[in-house]
Formats: structure tokens, sequence, C-alpha cells
């Protein structure tokens, strides 16, 4: 059970982690704290004509809570935002519901298939959706201010 | 019938308590669990004790043959009800050598220590009054005053530790001056195990007149505690860090302040007149207690006051010093493991995996069966100052066992691979 929780591509990305950094020039940006633990991360979001040029991050946690941004970076650069948001929606889902969709797995990628595990680990669920919930608040905030659509269409649930 | 006084009879004289960790075990009814398929290792004593089937089956004797409304009414069982409640508060008083009527229940330390800052803290502070507080607090022991000195316009101080995680009571010495009106710490640290020199401390704020109020949480399930001895204002306890149940607590107030105190609280049974015009309030701890009292926690409480008085504890604190020893000695061994605290305190150890985050050990151990703590433990101040921003914490008590420390080493050893 805890190595189908810590599996290697899990502990690699926590060890180094992909689009880490604050990036010079970013539409957006929103944090993501847990008080529980004191984890922390920060998501810096740039947009182009087609939708997220890149997602950032920046923050110290956890191994999953790093992995988790990690990954989501890898995942979410370069879609559109209605791709995005529906990735989101289904990693969400995979890690977080109590009844997962059967396809939510299907509609994320590798990476983020295997970190579905984390869902029977109550109590470190919160580490998995931590940069997923900042994420959907610097999106909004970034197509507030680029005229897009409202924040309420990614979603704008509160972190725990 | 005193029943927390440690026994007059010298050890090994007819009559004379004994301590078998393996015979206070099995008076705990849960420790007898499995976690995760692993048998439970419980090792967040300092977070909440588990409870004796004596004190379970207080509760249920209680609510079966004297559950009744405290100080109300004529009937009979409303008097067997309030005896139950009064003898409870006797025995709280006891565990602490205090008088009954300086005993305020209340519904734990934070509410106790809130209760303090509200009605004590309001009525002394006044613009520019210091309030002097450590590194080492609770939450619960730093933002109410926090709070209180915003309200009033008094100031906070925090008092530094030394790198070995004691109180640095020079530091504190020369912080406490004519302006200081109270100083608030705790007597035992819950991440650090640190045990605070409490009657020092009394002595220091005596000689500019501050009062003293003492976070007791983590103190009475592990050392002996006479506040007479200590000399503080006030002292608040946990029942449930002590084998009691949660949600119930005790205040001690020295004699001079429970009268004198304004409450924080009003309602019902604590009235003495009541009208618009004017009102007034009884005196004695009932002046704390508004509203209907947590009478099935109070006699919960007492039933855990008596498990405590039911063992040696000068031989259970031993046993539970040795495993404090056990774990030190075995994390030194463990490469990147480290130890947060001074070598001989209370029988609280926060650990350290180097690269590896507090909540990750935390769950390799919980996968184990291994129940600890990973967090800031609600000590933020502090994990600023050891320069961490969380910790994992295995706190002892006296059914535990050094089979146990063997699991929890090698659950840490096991997260050490796995991250290695
Ligand atoms: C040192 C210390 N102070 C205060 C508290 C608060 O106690 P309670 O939650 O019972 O009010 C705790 C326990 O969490 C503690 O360890």
């Amino acid at each position: 059970m805890l190595e189908s929780l810590y599996q290697q591509i899990l502990l690699d990305h926590s060890r180094h982690p992909c689009h880490h950094g604050r990036p010079e020039r970013f539409d957006a940006e929103a944090e993501g704290h847990n008080p529980i633990c004191g984890d922390k991360v920060r998501v810096f979001v740039t947009l182009n004509d087609d939708g997220i040029e890149e997602v950032r991050f920046e923050g110290a946690g956890c191994a999953i809570s790093q992995a988790s941004a990690s990954m989501m970076t890898n995942a979410l650069s370069g879609l559109s935002i209605e791709e995005a948001t529906a990735v989101r929606a289904a990693f969400l889902d995979l890690v977080a519901a109590a009844e997962p969709d059967k396809t939510s797995g299907e509609r994320v990628n590798e990476e983020l298939r295997s970190m579905a595990e984390v869902r029977r680990f109550p109590a470190r669920v919160k580490c998995a959706t931590l940069a997923w919930h900042a994420l959907a608040r610097a999106l909004g905030e970034a197509l507030k201010g680029s005229g897009g659509p409202p924040s309420g269409a990614v979603g704008g649930e509160k972190t725990g | 019938m005193n029943p927390a006084r440690q026994p007059s009879t010298a050890p090994g004289s007819p009559g004379a308590l004994a301590f078998d960790p393996q015979t206070i075990r099995a008076q705990f009814p849960m420790l007898g669990a499995t976690m995760n398929g692993k048998p439970l290792v419980y090792l967040d004593n300092a977070a909440t004790t588990q409870r004796p089937r004596a004190v379970i089956d207080s509760v249920v004797e209680h609510w079966s043959s004297s559950n009744g409304p405290v100080s109300r009414g004529v009937h009979a069982l409303g008097s067997l009800a309030t005896e139950k409640y009064e003898s409870a508060r006797t025995a709280a008083a006891a565990l602490l050598n205090a008088e009954p009527e300086t005993i305020v229940f209340t519904k734990g330390v934070t509410d106790g220590l809130n209760l303090v800052a509200r009605s004590f803290g309001d009525e002394l502070l006044g613009e520019g009054d210091e309030v002097v507080v450590t590194e080492l607090e609770h939450h619960s022991n730093f933002l109410p005053w926090r709070q209180a000195c915003l309200r009033r316009g008094a100031v906070l101080r925090v008092a530094p530790i030394t790198d070995t995680g004691e109180l640095d009571m020079d530091a504190l010495r020369a912080m406490v001056n004519e302006r200081t009106r109270i100083v608030a710490v705790t007597h035992v640290s819950n991440v650090l195990g640190t045990v605070v020199p409490v009657s020092e401390i009394v002595s220091i704020a005596r000689g500019v007149g501050a009062a003293v109020v003492v976070d007791g949480a983590q103190a009475p399930g592990h050392l002996p505690v006479d506040v007479q001895r200590l000399g503080c204002d006030f002292y608040a306890t946990s029942a449930h860090k002590m084998f009691g149940p949660a949600g119930v607590g005790t205040l001690f107030m020295a004699p001079q302040w429970v009268d004198r105190l304004e409450p924080a609280q009003f309602g019902g049974g604590m009235v003495e007149l009541a009208s618009a015009e004017e009102s007034t309030w009884i005196t004695g701890p009932h002046r704390f207690e508004a509203g209907t009292p947590n009478t099935e926690g109070a006699v919960g409480l007492a039933a855990a006051v008596a498990f405590l008085g039911s063992f040696d504890r000068a031989a259970a604190r031993a046993h539970e010093h040795a495993l404090r020893d056990a774990i030190v000695a075995g994390l030194g061994e463990i490469p990147k493991a480290r130890v947060y605290g001074p070598a001989d305190g209370a029988p609280i150890v926060s650990i350290g995996l180097e690269g590896v985050h507090a909540h990750d050990l935390a769950t390799v151990l919980d996968a184990e069966g291994v129940a600890v703590r990973a967090g800031h433990m609600c000590c933020q101040p502090l994990m600023r100052r050891l320069g961490v921003p969380a910790l994992t914490r295995a706190s002892i008590a006296p059914y535990n066992t050094h089979a146990e420390v063997e699991a929890l080493l090698g659950a840490v050893r096991r997260a050490g691979q796995l991250f290695a």
C-alpha cells in the first residue's frame, strides 16, 4: 500500500520538480497553504493566445504536495483553458471524490494517474490537491485580467 | 479520600503501589486495536491519551445511576448529580494540591486560558503594559494573550529559548520589568518536552508584581504538580491529556482571584441577582461556570485522577523516561535522523529526518500502525525558531512498551530507506 503511494515517479518529481521557480513574466499567481502541516505552494500562470503557455510553481512541502504540483505543471502547460479545466476536474475527482467517476483515470495522463492511490490516505488528500486549488485561483485571476471568462468558469474552491 | 496523593508507604512495603506497564496496558481497550492491518502502536499521547476502562465505566455508570441536573432544583437525583460533580471538583483539586474552591471546571486548557486572558487580562492590562510569553507556547497560550494585548493596547513579548530547547532564563529575566503585568508559560512543551522552571519564573514575576499563568496541558499526566508549591496565579489542565474525557478540564485560580475576577461568560448558575438595573455574581468557582456543566466530563476526570493514583507514578515516570531514552538512542543510529529538545525533558520526542517531510514520515509510520503527530503542533512560533516547517512527534504514556519503541524505530528506518 505504501509503495503504491510513494511510487518512484512521485519520489522523482518531489526530488527534481519540473517547472519549478518563479518565472520572470506571468499573468497571475496564487498561493495554496495547508494550515495543518504548513505546506505552501505558489502557482504562476502565463497565458498566450491559445491558452496556457506555462504553469510554474515554487514552494516547499511534503513529497506528495511537491510531486503533485510538479506533475500538474507538466500536464497543464500548453493546454487550452478548457482542456486544463477538464484535466483539473478529472484529477480532483480521481484523488478526492468519495466515488470517483470511472472515466477520470482516463482523462488524466499517466503521471497524474500514478497519484490515484492518495485517495486511500484521507489525511494526505489535501497535500495532493493543494497546488490544484491554487491553480484554479491563479487561472481565475489571469482570465479576469485578460478579459476572459470569469473565475467561476474554472472552479473557485477554497483551499483547506 | 485523596486518590492523587502519593502513597505514604515506603516502596516495597505492604500497601505500596506497584507499576507494571502490561498491567496498565490491559486496562485500555483502545490499545488492543489494529490499524492498517498492524497492531496499533499509540505514540500520540501528547495530543490525547487513551482512556482506561475505569474512566469509560465511570461515565456509563453516572449516566445509568446518577444523571440529573447539577446545582438546580430540589429533587433527590439533582442532589446526587450535584454531589458527584462537586466530589469530582475535590478530586481534580487534589491532583494539583489545590483547594476545591479554587478549581473552575472548563472545557480544557484552551478554554481556561481564554477565560484568564478575557477576565484577568482585560481587567489588568492597560496601554503600554506588557505580557511575556515564550517561544515554547502552544497557540492556546499565545493567541489569547496576543488578542488581549491588541484589545488593551498592551505589548506582547516573547521570551526566547536556547539552542538546546530550554527556556533562556537570562533573557526572560531581562524581559520582565516594571511594566510586565502577566507572564504566561507552559509547564511542559508539547513539542520538545522541555520542563519549564515555573517556580523560578514565579519568583522573577513576583519581583515586579506580575501574575503568572501556566499552561498545564502536558504536565499532570507525567509529573506531580503542586500549584501551591509552584506559587502561580492560574494553572490550566485538560482531562483528555491525562486519561480522562475530552472537552473537560480545570482552571486553578489562586484564592485571591476567585471572587474578584469578572466572569467571561454569563448565564444560568453564576448569578446572585439578575435584573436589567443591577446584576451580581455568586462567589466561588461556580461564578465562572455559566450554563449546565459537563457533569459526565467531570465524573470521567475524577475517574482519571483516581487512575493516576492507582499505580506507582515515580516508577511509571522512570519507565516513560527509559522509553524516551531508547527512542533517542535508536534515532542516533539512524542516518539523517535528528531529535529536537533537551535530553532530560518529559517523554515527548520530536523527530526530524533530513530530506523527508514530517507528513511523509508520519504516513510511513502510520502504514506500520505507529500513530504519531506530524505538523507544526499548534506551535508555529516555535517551528520558526527551530527553522523547520513541521516535525514528527512521538509522545509516551505509561502503557507504552519497549516493543513499541522498536516498532517506531523500525518504521523510521524504513522511511529513511524509502526516501533515500
Ligand atoms: C502545551 C499545550 N497547551 C494547550 C493545549 C490545548 O489543549 P486543549 O486542546 O485540550 O484545550 C495542548 C494540546 O493540544 C498542549 O499540548
